[in-house]
């Protein structure tokens, strides 16, 4: 009796997160078919302008897009080449007893809250931007992004340097057998071998950068705007959602139901990103 | 007097503070295989992994002493261990194809050592030399790792012949192999020597007694004997070898 009493609280516990999970899309689909109802389906995935606050309203979705996508891209190309060539380093070049202290540095990096991230990018990089590029906008992409990219750096080396770690010593043997150098060991043995976990690292990278909000709230702007030029202000998808319920949309007006619109298409892409990364992950941990 | 490819004098190695080679003299001939036969642990792996410097990307591994290779010692300030190994190749225990197809296997070490010959016709003379082309020949763009277990270890020796290479230093090539694939193995041994050296740890000491010219028992990091494996098998000279190869220790 008491067993099964402790086994349905321990069931329950871990079916718990599922059904909240299965609650929150139920939510946000229920909100966003009320949404689809006042906006055709077309309008908000073709019209260019985003404006749910002003009149007339428009609610085109692309200028949202547009904005997470530039944040998104210009992260990727900070975090993508410093997070792969440290994990090159950490996994192929350092000492162990340098590995040891390094790696646990970079996991409690990857912790530090965003909005500390977000703070020292409107402080920071961006007067740094406006002195070299003084035509740039007070909050502007280029900011955000570089900063979110620092951000993404831990986790793309640390998922990536336990990609490479986990190709097997012997390939390294076998390659310096053949009178490889340790640059042509780590480039042509090691990271074609690691591909798909580093992949994977930066597929979750940009699942992370497209839902992290903070940063792009206080740094990148509030103008949605179809541009791909990093020094204006742009508005992202997570950073619209925040300005609406920070002010005071009406419960169950427009506004407030284009959140969960939005929020929907948000969700569809991380999930997405995050299942596509996943499986390259689960795949590459059976090659060996 | 016979012509040495390797001249190994007082060679020391010691993991930290355990020494592991205490100080060995052998002499490797030219085209004949040299056997190194021993307990486990008694430092033969690491005396093959000196012959090429391989021993070097050993963390906390330090050597002393002197291996000459065409008149010059390789342990030398100044001499580059990447252009030793690429002529003094080695095979490992275990198969250890790249996760690449077998055409890119044998190709590696020519791309990366920038060969300007013709890279096809060098992959299919190599692949001749380990007696595996016949069975590979319609699907060298198959990925490596579809080939069986001695497959893989005569592509592992392919890949490490098509760099013409002057020495093939072997570690325990058989022991993860079936005995059909060991004796193709050996065979093959006894085909290549004609056109290398070959020296090769094993555990087995039939497989000694059976490939071999010269044989080198090792114990506790002491060379105990070295010479012609024929004689040191029917007359060793020392009570720790007879023990040994008669099967009562190791």
């Amino acid at each position: 009796m008491r067993e099964k009493f402790i086994q349905i609280l321990l069931a329950s516990a871990a079916s718990a997160s599922v059904i909240i999970m299965i609650g929150i899309v139920f939510s946000l689909l229920g909100e966003t078919a009320g949404f689809f109802k006042e906006v055709t389906i077309k309008e908000f995935l073709t019209e260019t302008r985003w404006t749910p606050l002003f009149t007339p309203a428009h609610y085109g979705i692309l200028p949202l897009v547009c904005g997470t996508a530039l944040v998104t891209l210009i992260a990727v190309m900070v975090a993508a080449p410093v997070g792969l060539a440290s994990a090159l380093y950490l996994s192929e070049y350092a000492p162990d007893s340098l590995r040891r202290v390094v790696k646990p540095v970079l996991e409690i990096l990857a912790g530090i809250p965003s909005i500390v991230y977000g703070y020292f990018a409107l402080t920071f990089v961006t007067p740094i931007i406006r002195s070299v590029f003084p035509e740039a906008n007070v909050f502007n992409a280029l900011s955000a992004g570089i900063v979110m990219g620092i951000m993404l750096i831990p986790m793309v080396s640390s998922l990536s340097e336990d990609a490479m770690m986990s190709v097997p010593n012997s390939l390294r043997e076998a390659a310096y057998a053949l009178g490889a150098t340790k640059l042509e060991v780590s480039c042509k043995v090691v990271l074609p071998a690691a591909t798909s976990g580093i992949v994977a690292s930066f597929i979750l990278a940009i699942s992370r950068a497209i839902g992290e909000t903070m940063i792009v709230a206080l740094a990148a702007g509030s103008t949605p705007k179809l541009t791909f030029n990093p020094l204006e202000s742009i508005q992202t998808m997570t950073a619209f959602i925040v300005q609406v319920l920070l002010g005071d949309a009406p419960f169950g007006s427009i506004e407030y139901k284009s959140v969960y619109a939005v929020a929907s298409v948000l969700f569809a892409m991380t999930l997405s990103l995050n299942i596509v990364g996943t499986l390259i992950v689960r795949r590459y941990r059976e090659v060996y | 007097m016979m012509e040495r490819a390797l001249s190994i004098r007082n060679l020391k190695v010691s993991y930290k503070d355990r020494e592991v080679l205490k100080g060995i003299d052998l002499d490797i001939y030219k085209n004949k295989i040299t056997a190194i036969i021993g307990p486990s642990g008694c430092g033969k792996s690491t005396l093959l992994r000196c012959m090429n410097r391989m021993i070097d990307i050993v963390e906390g591994a330090k050597v002393s002493g002197e291996v000459f290779f065409g008149g010059e010692n390789i342990y030398a300030p100044g001499v580059d261990p990447v252009k030793i190994r690429f002529k003094i190749g080695m095979v490992f225990q275990k198969p250890n194809p790249f996760p690449k197809s077998i055409f890119e296997n044998v190709a590696f070490g020519l791309k990366i050592n920038g060969y300007t010959g013709d890279i096809p016709q060098m992959v299919e003379k190599s692949l001749r030399w380990a007696g595996l082309w016949e069975e590979v020949k319609d699907r060298l763009k198959d990925d490596a790792y579809v080939l069986s277990g001695g497959q893989q270890q005569r592509l592992c020796i392919a890949r490490a012949l098509a760099l013409e290479p002057e020495v093939l230093l072997l570690d325990e090539p058989c022991s993860a192999l079936d005995p059909v694939s060991t004796l193709r193995i050996e065979e093959l041994l006894l085909n290549l020597k004609e056109r290398l050296t070959i020296v090769i740890v094993t555990h087995n000491i039939q497989q000694a007694a059976r490939i071999a010219d010269y044989t080198a028992f090792l114990l506790d990091g002491n060379l105990v004997e070295f010479g012609e494996t024929s004689s040191m098998f029917t007359v060793p000279k020392d009570k720790r070898t007879e023990d040994f190869i008669t099967g009562r220790f190791g």
